[in-house]
């Protein structure tokens, strides 16, 4: 695993700012991005999965129980997934910090 | 061995990226530049060249197509000029940030409005900060060199960048000099085969080109910049092999007759020969005046500058690009700027002229010289002066 990005230093770049390092888009926290967030009623869903296929950033995954849920480490908050759900299953909030 | 040709210098470039066996040209052809292209179009459809010629749309294609094979490990070459180099632009900075070693001819031309197909170094200058080791020549045999060098210099391990050489639109591009060749074997001992260290590949899968936040950008820009520093110690030991390979030496300044002259003349490419002529006749008459001349245009070469002027009270610089609304030409304002921190140091004084292709003959650098002692005798009103315009 690379450095963390904060302790990265001019030494360390490589030719090019060249990535060498598979799947280090990963580590990037897009979550920060998000001012809304999607809350849920899951006894609305009925696991269609449209959710998933419309989320622009594949954050949506399937959690324990088996309903659609979005992984807010990636989730920008953008509500595709709120407008799309056929149940209205998923209500935007604001972020409270 | 090498030949001795009588050839145009578009064409001998052509044939100096045909000796370095470029695997890849990518180009759009415009004038001063056209020959070029022209001619190395021929080279690998007669077979001369084993190489992929990309006839691309325009020239952000040409630079674009260049940035993409160079990823693949490819020796990539182009050239262009004037409002190609403009229309490239973006791509220019792009090629140097991921640190591809293509190599560029550009035939120094104008920039439109007006249209001007003819020479100065308008195009130059703005590409003057891209971070491409940039470098001048004078005649035929120097753009042969220089491109030959240019692969050798940019696809060292130590450097890995793009390398421009500038050739003065017409008044050198469509001249037919006298040039030596070194021969296929010669090259290929002087410029081994390229291997950079990542390529687009898939057995060894790497990201290029990748979005950097905040939090690295400052990071990869310093690593950039200092990259393009440290080119210079790779540059001098190259030229310095050159010179012990092929007998013709290369500095990052060149100097003519000025050791210890009070006054100097500061010139930059084809130009440079012409003044020379000047300087001649001006010490025939006993004058105290030398001339020298930027060969390495970046990475800037400080330190032999201020060597250059130490025992000058007066330098006269010739730029062929204005500045508009700026503190004068861009080669004397650097060279203002490089000089500021000495205690000793010449009074600068800037000209511009050639511009748009107009000549500067031997009794024009006279009247600029003239000019520029009074300049910096009685002082001026204005921060430079534009060489030959008709008021």
């Amino acid at each position: 695993m690379a450095k963390p990005e904060d302790k990265i230093t001019w030494k360390d770049v490589e030719p090019g700012a060249v990535v060498t390092e598979p799947g280090s888009a990963c580590q990037y926290k897009t979550g920060d991005w998000r001012s809304r967030r999607p809350t849920y009623e899951f006894e609305k869903c009925i696991k269609c999965a449209l959710c998933q296929i419309f989320c622009p950033e594949g954050a949506i995954k399937v959690n324990k129980e088996g309903y659609y849920e979005a992984d807010l480490y990636y989730c920008k908050g953008c509500g595709i997934c709120a407008k799309e759900c056929p149940t209205k299953v998923i209500t935007m909030v604001e972020e409270k910090e | 061995m090498a030949t001795r040709l009588g050839m145009e210098v578009s064409l001998a470039v052509s044939e100096a990226v045909r000796l370095a066996r470029a695997d890849v040209i990518a180009a759009y052809p415009i004038t001063p530049q056209t020959h070029i292209v022209e001619h190395l179009a021929e080279l690998v459809a007669n077979g001369d060249l084993d190489a992929e010629y990309i006839p691309v749309e325009s020239e952000h294609s040409a630079m674009s197509a260049c940035v993409g094979a160079s990823a693949a490990g490819a020796r990539s070459f182009t050239a262009t000029a004037g409002q190609g180099l403009e229309l490239m632009h973006e791509v220019v900075y792009i090629a140097s940030s991921m640190r591809l070693p293509v190599v560029m001819a550009v035939t120094n031309r104008a920039l439109s409005a007006p249209l001007s197909v003819w020479g100065d170094h308008s195009d130059v200058m703005a590409v003057r900060d891209t971070g491409w080791i940039q470098i001048f020549v004078e005649n035929g045999q120097e753009a042969v060199d220089q491109v030959l060098c240019g692969f050798r210099i940019g696809e060292d391990r130590r450097v890995l960048l793009p390398v421009m050489v500038h050739i003065d639109g017409f008044h050198l591009s469509h001249m037919v000099e006298p040039i030596e060749f070194p021969s296929q074997s010669e090259v290929d001992d002087f410029i081994p085969p390229i291997d950079l260290p990542y390529r687009l590949d898939p057995k060894k899968p790497v990201t290029m080109g990748d979005f950097a936040p905040p939090v690295v950008y400052t990071e990869v820009k310093w690593a950039q910049e200092i990259g393009l520093e440290k080119s210079k110690d790779v540059i001098l030991e190259v030229w310095k092999e050159f010179g012990a390979r092929f007998g013709r030496h290369y500095r990052p300044i060149e100097t003519y007759r000025c050791d210890g002259c009070k006054v100097l003349l500061m010139t930059m490419g084809s130009f440079s020969e012409t003044a020379m002529t000047t300087i001649d006749r001006l010490q025939a008459n006993g004058e105290d005046i030398g001339l020298f001349r930027i060969r390495l245009w970046r990475p800037f070469p400080y330190e032999e500058l201020r060597q250059t002027v130490r025992d000058a009270d007066i330098l006269i610089v010739l730029d062929r690009a204005i500045s508009f609304g700026g503190p004068g030409g861009p080669v004397a304002s650097e060279i203002k700027a490089a000089l500021y921190p000495l205690e000793k140091r010449p009074k600068v004084v800037g000209f511009i002229g050639g511009l748009g292709g107009r000549d500067i003959s031997t009794t024009d650098f006279e009247a600029i010289v003239r000019r520029g002692i009074e300049i910096a005798r009685k002082g001026s009103s204005r921060e430079f002066e534009i060489y030959g315009v008709r008021e």
